[in-house]
């Protein structure tokens, strides 16, 4: 090992210009702090200016709206809410069905994706070829047109309530959505949670356990059946000594539609499967990018130990891809996260529409409302980045160690 | 570099002398541009739609029309600007367009907080819904745990949210944010009813593939009173849109026509010769011409022609006047005299 490499001598205020200006000396400080003045000063003339003319125009501003009835309905909502909530609660039902459909269309997104890249590099022609074709159609149609597609071609495919398509009898499939049991929480539901967390947690001890013993020396321990008996025999001890943890509200045809249970709409599946399959499209090729990239010989080095081709693929060569597959990954799942705002053309109600369609409709307070669903949205996506360097940084962590 | 420095301080300084951007007149702007600016619909049949080569047509657009006639002498010189319900009033409101002929719905929150004022009633309407005749539904009452499509930013939302409230009903309602794509997921079967303004539920139910398979509901759940909208601070031009619409429904109550017009301008009947400026000099106390109502007559007629034109007996439509009958023939519609 050589000897540890000359340290620069310390000079905070040469270092700080040198980092400001990229030039040296006082002139450069002073440069860069006129310029942050000035920008600071640009910002604040902007907003009194709004501010102003807003005042001058007699348009209402600040945020005492949010306070103000909504008076009006949404027909998705994951927390409570009815029209004599605020315009507030209706920020928070739109965002939160934002999320919801953001986060179950990264899901899908990404297995899809990962499914159809691995699909595309296969030995076998056919799936190959299906997994191209995908790619070029799919990533080549304007999503709105996708979305319109699927909301119209789902809906025309359904029936109307009176003529439900029904699942056993307790769930039913039709134009409104498909309603299926409401599950309603009894005495035992506390308990019956703990003990599924409980056989979790003890199948993935028992599951690095076995790793570690494969790893250390050598011998395979069989956990599954195990792990398999704890996930199913604690809950059903649970429901044995303490009673069903829940009731079900079976849904009814009562009129026009069904009573009781929950929905999912055609707008939510619709926009999800858009979103999902869309997004999925772009996942494909930058996670065959990464895949492609890792040099041949880790494969052919993979399969010479013995290793089958999943094998190879789940230790060697993807561990390796993802550093390369993560930035452009993040971006696609910002992208989905934005294009959620669609939804305002087939009806759901997520944030852009319920919150800076119709609230700015009613209460005309565009300026303010923009700007906070231009936060929600900037805030969403920087969280997102974050998670998503934060999983890149383990991994080059886990691979430099 | 330095002039890079000197040219953002320029800028920033530039910016930040710009005054409030109405310090004009709208008047004064509408002469100068040449182009009267109206905001209309995304295409309501019988208020604001274009025909196949792009001519705009309807109730709206008429009155969009006798404004360009008083204001620029040519009823053709208009720029139609197409706005959603939930754009309307942001494009008023930054200017883009000088007046909203747009079915809107005349509210006091809608007066007070956004900076505009409604001018005067042009059509009194009113909340209904629209149903397939298959669901033999016969009364609103009967609509309880009916999904419903209706069209965001609209009055119509918190109408249906009142109506289902105060009746104890369950409902759904989806709601979109183009009158096409509302009356697209109806007819898919999405909802059970539509929901909108009456004029509106007989105007969309001619896109439907069959209109004879679905009815309107008696029940008529709101007071929709739909009029002009201007900028509120320009008073001049709030009196000169006012004053057009009421021109128009005193031409009608005297019997000044679109073909009698020139004869009419002959009469010695005191009132028609003050509507029509062959004595005195009202136009002018607006900031016009003293022949403005002949201009506007001369584009569109009066109100109850371009009403049976557009959506009335002489229309597919073929609405009845109803309250927008004149008030000495059994309706509400009532015009300040012009003296």
């Amino acid at each position: 090992m050589a000897a540890a490499p000359r340290q620069p001598p310390f000079r905070p205020l040469a270092h700080l210009s040198r980092a400001l200006s990229g030039g040296t000396g006082w002139k450069g400080i002073a440069g860069q702090l006129a310029f942050a003045v000035l920008l600071a000063w640009l910002a604040f003339d902007i907003v009194t200016n709004a501010q102003d003319n807003l005042r001058a125009q007699h348009i209402a501003s600040g945020f005492g709206f949010l306070s103000g009835t909504a008076g009006f309905s949404v027909n998705q909502a994951l927390i409570r809410y009815s029209e004599a909530d605020t315009y507030l609660r209706v920020f928070e039902v739109g965002l939160l069905n934002t999320l919801l459909v953001s986060i179950i269309g990264i899901v899908f997104a990404t297995l899809i994706g990962f499914a159809v890249a691995l699909g595309r590099l296969s030995p076998n022609w056919l799936l190959a070829r299906l997994s191209g074709g995908y790619v070029e159609v799919i990533r080549n149609l304007p999503l709105l047109f996708q979305l319109l597609f699927w909301y119209l071609a789902v809906l025309a495919a359904l029936p109307i309530p009176r003529q439900s398509l029904s699942v056993f009898g307790i769930a039913y499939l039709n134009n409104r959505g498909f309603v299926v049991p409401h599950a309603l929480p009894q005495h035992g539901a506390g308990v019956f949670m703990v003990a599924i967390l409980v056989a979790i947690a003890a199948s993935l001890v028992m599951t690095a356990y076995a790793r570690r013993r494969l790893y250390r020396h050598g011998q395979r321990l069989r956990v599954w059946p195990l792990a398999l008996a704890l996930l199913v025999g604690l809950p059903l001890l649970s429901i044995a000594l303490f009673g069903a943890p829940v009731t079900f509200d079976v849904p009814v045809l009562r009129g026009f539609n069904f009573a009781g249970g929950t929905r999912v709409t055609p707008e939510f599946v619709a926009l999800a499967i858009a979103l999902s399959t869309y997004t999925a499209a772009f996942i494909a090729e930058i996670v065959r990018g990464g895949l492609l990239s890792v040099p041949k010989g880790q494969m052919e080095a993979g399969a010479s130990l013995g290793l089958s081709r999943p094998a190879v693929l789940r230790l060697v060569i993807i561990p390796q891809a993802m550093r390369l597959i993560l930035p452009p990954l993040t971006n696609q799942y910002l992208n989905l996260t934005k294009n959620s705002s669609l939804a305002v053309a087939i009806g759901y109600p997520d944030l852009f529409s319920v919150f800076a369609g119709t609230t700015l409709s009613q209460t005309g307070q565009a300026v303010e409302i923009i700007a906070m669903t231009m936060a929600v949205y900037l805030a969403i996506s920087l969280v997102t980045s974050a998670l998503m360097n934060l999983y890149g940084w383990h991994i080059d962590r886990s691979q430099h160690a | 570099m330095k002039y890079g420095w000197f040219s953002i301080v320029m800028a920033s300084m530039f910016l930040g002398s710009l005054a409030p951007a109405n310090a004009q007149t709208t008047l004064k702007t509408i002469k100068e541009r040449g182009v009267l600016s109206c905001g209309v619909s995304q295409g309501l049949p019988g208020f604001s739609a274009p025909d196949d080569t792009g001519k705009w047509s309807g109730l709206d657009v008429d009155f969009c029309r006798a404004l360009a006639a008083v204001v620029l002498n040519d009823p053709l010189k208009i720029k139609f600007v197409p706005l959603s319900a939930k754009d309307r009033f942001t494009a008023l409101q930054s200017g883009e367009i000088d007046v909203l002929s747009r079915n809107t719905t005349w509210s006091l929150s809608r007066d007070t907080s956004l900076g505009l004022n409604f001018t005067a009633v042009m059509y009194y309407d009113g909340q209904g819904f629209l149903v397939r005749r298959s669901l033999k539904v016969n009364s609103a009452l009967e609509l309880n745990g009916a999904s419903v499509c209706v069209q965001t930013g609209t009055t119509n939302e918190q109408n249906l949210a009142d109506y289902f409230r105060a009746n104890n009903m369950k409902y759904e309602v989806v709601a979109f944010a183009t009158a096409d794509e509302t009356i697209k997921a109806y007819e898919s079967g999405r909802c059970d009813v539509f929901t909108s303004d009456v004029s509106q539920l007989y105007a969309e139910r001619l896109k439907l593939t069959v209109p004879d398979d679905h009815a309107v509901l008696p029940e008529i759940i709101s007071k929709e009173p739909l009029g002009p909208v201007v900028r509120h601070g320009d008073d001049q031009w709030f009196d000169i849109v006012k004053w057009t619409l009421f021109a128009m429904i005193n031409a009608e109550e005297l019997n000044v026509t679109q073909k009698n017009v020139g004869e009419m301008l002959k009469s010695n009947k005191p009132e028609i010769a003050r509507l029509l400026g062959t004595d005195g000099n009202l136009g002018e106390q607006l900031g016009l011409t003293k022949d403005w109502v002949v201009r506007i007559v001369k584009a569109v007629g009066n109100y109850g022609e371009s009403f049976d034109r557009n959506v009335g007996a002489g229309s597919k439509l073929r609405i009845s006047r109803g309250l927008n009958k004149l008030w000495n023939q059994g309706g509400i519609q009532y015009a300040p005299p012009i003296r």
